[in-house]
C-alpha cells in the first residue's frame, strides 16, 4: 500500500467521527489517484456507513412485566436483558458478531493448570457511572452475588463449578474451578454476570450504578426504560446514541403498528405472518439472524417405549422438519438435525445422516424394535414455543404414515414448565441456546444436570464431556465435540426440530454493523453497537 | 331518617360484607393457581434451592390460612403489603406499584366518560325525539355495529387507519384504483389526525400529551360503550313519551324538545344512570384488551401481568379495587335514582 493509499484509508476511518472534512478527503483521494467524483462518492458512502455520535433511538421490545427489576439475579426476558444488561452494564467478556469471545470489562484472560485456574485482568481506567474506578473487589462481590445457599439468582448453576474467586491486587481476579473448563470465558459473558460496585463487600445492584454505555435515567417496570449516554464509557467512541428508550410492547400487532407509524425505530420479534406487508414499506429493513435457540421435543429415555433407541430413531425419521419450518415458522427457521449445537457455534458439525421425513426408515427402525405399530402421547402447549401445538398436529400426520399413532395432548399453557416439562415422557421444549457446545451439553444433556430433559445418561458422552471441557488442544477438542454431537444425533432423546431465527425490523434511521447471533437484539448490545444513519 | 342516608348506610354495610366474601374468593382462587412466583420468575432456570430461597423470602412457605388472615389484617389497616418483586433492602409496596396504574386507568376512564356519556345521552335524546326517522336508524345501526365488534378488532382497525393514512397511496390496492379515486381516498385519510398508535405514557408525560396519547384507546372505548347507553336513553325516554302526562304537556302546546328535557328525562334517569354506572365500571375494570393493544400502562394490564408472574399481593389488591369499584358505582347509581325520583325520595 502506497503512503497516499494508507492515508486515504486512515482518513476513511476518521470521517465517521467527523474529523475529516469533505474537501480534505477529496484532496487525499486525488493524491491516491482517484478522480474528484470518485473521491466524493467514497466520502459520502463512508460517511453514511461509519458510526457516528448523536441522536435518539426508541426501541420496542417484545417483553416487559411489572415484576421486572434491575436486579441481575433475574433478567427473565428480552426487556431487562437488553436494557439493563446490554445497555447499562458489562460482563467481563462479550461475544462478537462472529460468535467468538472478546474481552469486555476484562482486558485479557488466561488459564493454567488444565483450565482449572482462570486469571482475568481488568481494563485500566474503566469507571462506574459514579466515577469510581472498577476494581477486582467489585468483580468478586458481583460474582458472589450469584453464588451461595441464599442466592435467588438464575445464574447460580453457571457458577456452580467455581470453587474460589479472589482478587489479586486491584486489577486481577483469579477464578479456581472444580474441574477444567476451557470455555470459562464464554460463561463470563453471560448477561446475569454483570459487574456492580461493591458496598461493604456486597454487590450493590439497587443503586443502578454500573459500568455500561448508558446510564439509567427513568425506569417504569413493564412500561419503559430511558437511558442516557455515559460520557466516560471505557470503549473509545462508543456509544453512538445520546439517548435510548426501551419500550415494552408485548402485543404483536401493536409492535408492528408502532414501527409502521414511526413511534419506534426498532421492534424485536416481528410478526412473521405480516412480515411481507412490513417489507413493502420503503423505510423499513427486516433483520434475520439464525440464533442458537432451538425448539425440541425431548423424549424421556428412561420410560417405555422411549427407552428403546430404535423407537427414538423411528420417531426421528417420522417427522417432516422441512414442512414444520415452512408451515409453522413460515420459513424463518433453520431445519434441525437432532443436534442442539447451532451451526454458528464453534465446533458445531452437521451429523450424518441428516434426519428427515422417511417412512421406510421409520418403519425399519420400528420393526427392529419389534413393533408393528406404536402409540405415543405428545404433550404440547404454545407455552413451550409459539407454534408447538400446530407442529404437533403436523407430526401426527406424518407419523401416521409410518405406522406411529401420535396422540397430541394439548396441555395448559399456564405453569407449563412446572407441570409438563421434565414430567411428561414426551413433550415440547425450547432452548435459547448457549454460546459453546460445552455449555449447552452440560446444561441440557449431561447425566447429572437438573435440566437433562431427556434423562439421557450415555456413559461415553458424559466421559467425553468432562475430557473435552478441560482439553486445551483445539484439534482434539474438535474431534471430541464432533463425536458427542454424533452421539446425541444417533442415540439421544431430543428431537431438534428447528433453530429459530431472530426476526426483527427497524427503520432505516438506524444503522449497524454485522449482527451478533448469540442473543436477540444484536447479542443484547444493540444500544451500544448501533447508531443513527445519516441524519 | 332520610331515605338517601339510609340507603347509603345500608349499601355500604352490604358492600363491606360483599368485599369480605370477595377476599375469600380471591384468596382461594389464587391459592388454586398452579405454579408460584419463584418458579414463574425463574422459569427454566429454577433449581430447587433457588426456588426455596425465594419462597422463604416472600413467605409463601407458610400455611394458607395463616397467610389469609395476615393479609386481611393488613388490608383492614390500609396496607396492601409488598409485591413479591421486592428484595431485601428494596421494598416495592403494592400501593406504589398500583397507584400510577390506577391513575392512568382513571384518567382514561374519565376522559372516555367525558366523551361517551354526553355523546350517548345526546344521541339517545335526539333518537327518541326523531324516532323511526332516518337519523334514528343511522345512529342505531352505527352504534350497534361498533358494539358488535370485539373491542380488540375496533382497536386494530383504528390503528390500521392511522397506518394507512401515510401508506395507503403506496399500496398495490391503491395503484389498482383509478388515480382520482386513490387520490381522494388518500385525501380523506389525511383528514384523520395522526393519533399515536402507541399510548405509552409515563409519570413525566405532560397533561395534554397524555390526552393526545390516550386518544385512540379513548375513541375505541367510546365506540364500544356508546351504543348501550344511547339505546337505554332512547328506550327510557320513548317509554315516558307514551305516558298520559306527556300527552297533557303536548296538548298544552309545549315544544317536543322541552317535553323530552323537562318532563320525560327526569323520570327516565333511573334506568339510564344504572346503565351509565355499569359502563363506567367496565371502563375501569374491563379495558385490559384495549390497554394491551395500545400499550397503555393501566391497571388491567398490571393485573394480567401479575397473574402471569404470580405476584399474588398485586393480584389480590387489583381484584379488591375492582370489586370496590363495582360496589361504589352501583351505590352511586342507586343514590342518583332515588334523588331524582320524588316517589322514592318521599315514600309514604
Amino acid at each position: 500500500m502506497s503512503e497516499s493509499e494508507y492515508k486515504l484509508r486512515l482518513a476513511q476511518n476518521l470521517i465517521g467521527r467527523g474529523k475529516v472534512s469533505r474537501r480534505d478527503f477529496i484532496h487525499l483521494g486525488l493524491a491516491a489517484g482517484l478522480t474528484v467524483a470518485a473521491a466524493d462518492m467514497l466520502f459520502v458512502s463512508v460517511a453514511r456507513a461509519a458510526p457516528k455520535q448523536g441522536g435518539f433511538a426508541k426501541l420496542g421490545l417484545a417483553h416487559g412485566a411489572t415484576t421486572d427489576s434491575i436486579d441481575p439475579a433475574g433478567y427473565p426476558d428480552t426487556f431487562t436483558q437488553t436494557a439493563f444488561s446490554g445497555a447499562m452494564s458489562n460482563s467481563l467478556t462479550e461475544i462478537d458478531a462472529k460468535g467468538s469471545i472478546q474481552p469486555d470489562l476484562a482486558e485479557s484472560f488466561e488459564t493454567s493448570d488444565n483450565a482449572t485456574t482462570w486469571v482475568f485482568k481488568l481494563r485500566k481506567g474503566a469507571t462506574f457511572h459514579n466515577g469510581k474506578t472498577i476494581t477486582a473487589d467489585d468483580v468478586v462481590a458481583s460474582m458472589q452475588y450469584h453464588m451461595g445457599a441464599d442466592t435467588k439468582s438464575a445464574a447460580k448453576s453457571l457458577l456452580e463449578s467455581v470453587t474460589n474467586i479472589k482478587a489479586d491486587g486491584p486489577e486481577t481476579i483469579v477464578f479456581t474451578l472444580k474441574s477444567g473448563n476451557a470455555d470459562f470465558p464464554y460463561i463470563m459473558s453471560d448477561y446475569h454476570l454483570v459487574v456492580m460496585p461493591a458496598k461493604d463487600g456486597k454487590a450493590d445492584w439497587e443503586s443502578g450504578v454500573r459500568t455500561g454505555a448508558f446510564v439509567l435515567e427513568n425506569f417504569q417496570p413493564g412500561v419503559s426504560a430511558k437511558l442516557k449516554r455515559n460520557p466516560n464509557y471505557f470503549k473509545n467512541g462508543k456509544p453512538y446514541f445520546d439517548e435510548v428508550e426501551f419500550i415494552a410492547i408485548t402485543d404483536l400487532a401493536a409492535r408492528m403498528a408502532a414501527l409502521s407509524t414511526g413511534e419506534v425505530d426498532y421492534i424485536g420479534r416481528a410478526d412473521l405472518k405480516t412480515l411481507g406487508m412490513l417489507k413493502r414499506k420503503p423505510n423499513i429493513d427486516i433483520l434475520e439472524v439464525t440464533g442458537y435457540g432451538h425448539y425440541t421435543l425431548p423424549m424421556n429415555v428412561t420410560v417405555a417405549p422411549f427407552d428403546n433407541p430404535d423407537v427414538r430413531m423411528a420417531l426421528k425419521w417420522a417427522i417432516d422438519r422441512e414442512e414444520i419450518a415452512q408451515k409453522i415458522f413460515l420459513g424463518h427457521a433453520t431445519v434441525g438435525n437432532d443436534n442442539p449445537i447451532a451451526p454458528a457455534i464453534k465446533f458445531a458439525i452437521n451429523p450424518e445422516p441428516q434426519h428427515k421425513f422417511d417412512p421406510e426408515k421409520a418403519r425399519f427402525h420400528l420393526k427392529k424394535a419389534g413393533m408393528e405399530n406404536l402409540k405415543v402421547d405428545l404433550s404440547v402447549a404454545d407455552a413451550a414455543f409459539a407454534g408447538a401445538v400446530d407442529a404437533a398436529a403436523l407430526i401426527r400426520e406424518t407419523a401416521a404414515q409410518c405406522g406411529i399413532d401420535v396422540n397430541v395432548v394439548r396441555e395448559a399453557e399456564d405453569a407449563y414448565w412446572d407441570n409438563i416439562w421434565l414430567k411428561k415422557p414426551w413433550c415440547a421444549s425450547y432452548w435459547s441456546g448457549r454460546a459453546t457446545a460445552d455449555w449447552m451439553f452440560t446444561q441440557a444433556y449431561s447425566a447429572d444436570s437438573s435440566w437433562n430433559e431427556t434423562f439421557w445418561k450415555n456413559p461415553r458422552f458424559n466421559e467425553l464431556l468432562i475430557q473435552a471441557r478441560a482439553e486445551t488442544d483445539e484439534a482434539k477438542r474438535s474431534a471430541m465435540y464432533a463425536e458427542m454431537q454424533q452421539l446425541t444425533h444417533d442415540d439421544g432423546g431430543a428431537i431438534v426440530l428447528v433453530f429459530n431465527n431472530f426476526v426483527s425490523a427497524k427503520s432505516k434511521k438506524l444503522a449497524h454493523g454485522e449482527v451478533a447471533p448469540n442473543w436477540e437484539n444484536d447479542g443484547l448490545k444493540m444500544a451500544e453497537r448501533w447508531w443513527v444513519a445519516n441524519a | 331518617m332520610n331515605p338517601v342516608v339510609r340507603t347509603v348506610l345500608q349499601r355500604l354495610g352490604l358492600g363491606l360484607i360483599t368485599l369480605f366474601i370477595v377476599t375469600i374468593i380471591i384468596f382461594s382462587a389464587i391459592a388454586m393457581l398452579p405454579g408460584d412466583f419463584a418458579k414463574a420468575m425463574l422459569g427454566q432456570s429454577a433449581t430447587p434451592e433457588t426456588v426455596a430461597a425465594f419462597q422463604r423470602e416472600i413467605g409463601i412457605d407458610r400455611p394458607p390460612v395463616e397467610r389469609y388472615f395476615a393479609w386481611v389484617g393488613q388490608i383492614v389497616q390500609g396496607d396492601f403489603g409488598s409485591s413479591f418483586a421486592s428484595r431485601t433492602g428494596y421494598r416495592r409496596t403494592v400501593a406504589e406499584i398500583i397507584a400510577p396504574r390506577l391513575y392512568n386507568t382513571m384518567f382514561l376512564a374519565v376522559m372516555t366518560a367525558l366523551i361517551a356519556v354526553p355523546l350517548a345521552l345526546g344521541l339517545g335524546i335526539l333518537a327518541a325525539l326523531y324516532r323511526n326517522s332516518w337519523f334514528d336508524r343511522v345512529v342505531n345501526t352505527v352504534t350497534l355495529t361498533t358494539i358488535s365488534f370485539p373491542e380488540f378488532f375496533v382497536a386494530y382497525m383504528l390503528a390500521y387507519l392511522i397506518i394507512s393514512r401515510d401508506t395507503f397511496i403506496g399500496t398495490e390496492f391503491a395503484q389498482s384504483l383509478p388515480e382520482w379515486l386513490a387520490a381522494s381516498i388518500n385525501w380523506v385519510l389525511n383528514l384523520v389526525p395522526k393519533f399515536p398508535t402507541l399510548a405509552n405514557i409515563s409519570d413525566q408525560t405532560p397533561f395534554w400529551e397524555h390526552v393526545w396519547r390516550a386518544a385512540l384507546p379513548s375513541i375505541t372505548l367510546t365506540l364500544v360503550i356508546v351504543a348501550h347507553m344511547m339505546r337505554m336513553t332512547r328506550t327510557a325516554i320513548i317509554n315516558m313519551l307514551a305516558s298520559p302526562y306527556i300527552d297533557m304537556a303536548r296538548l298544552k302546546g309545549m315544544s317536543p324538545m322541552t317535553i323530552v328535557l323537562r318532563h320525560a328525562l327526569p323520570n327516565a334517569w333511573a334506568p339510564i344512570v344504572t346503565v351509565i354506572a355499569f359502563n363506567l365500571a367496565y371502563l375501569i375494570v374491563g379495558v385490559v384488551v384495549v390497554e394491551v393493544v395500545f400499550v397503555y400502562p393501566g391497571i388491567g394490564q398490571l393485573m394480567v401481568d401479575a397473574v402471569k408472574s404470580r405476584d399474588v399481593p398485586v393480584v389480590q389488591a387489583c381484584a379488591l379495587i375492582f370489586a370496590a369499584t363495582y360496589i361504589l358505582l352501583n351505590l352511586t347509581a342507586d343514590i342518583i335514582s332515588i334523588a331524582t325520583n320524588p316517589r322514592l325520595l318521599h315514600p309514604r
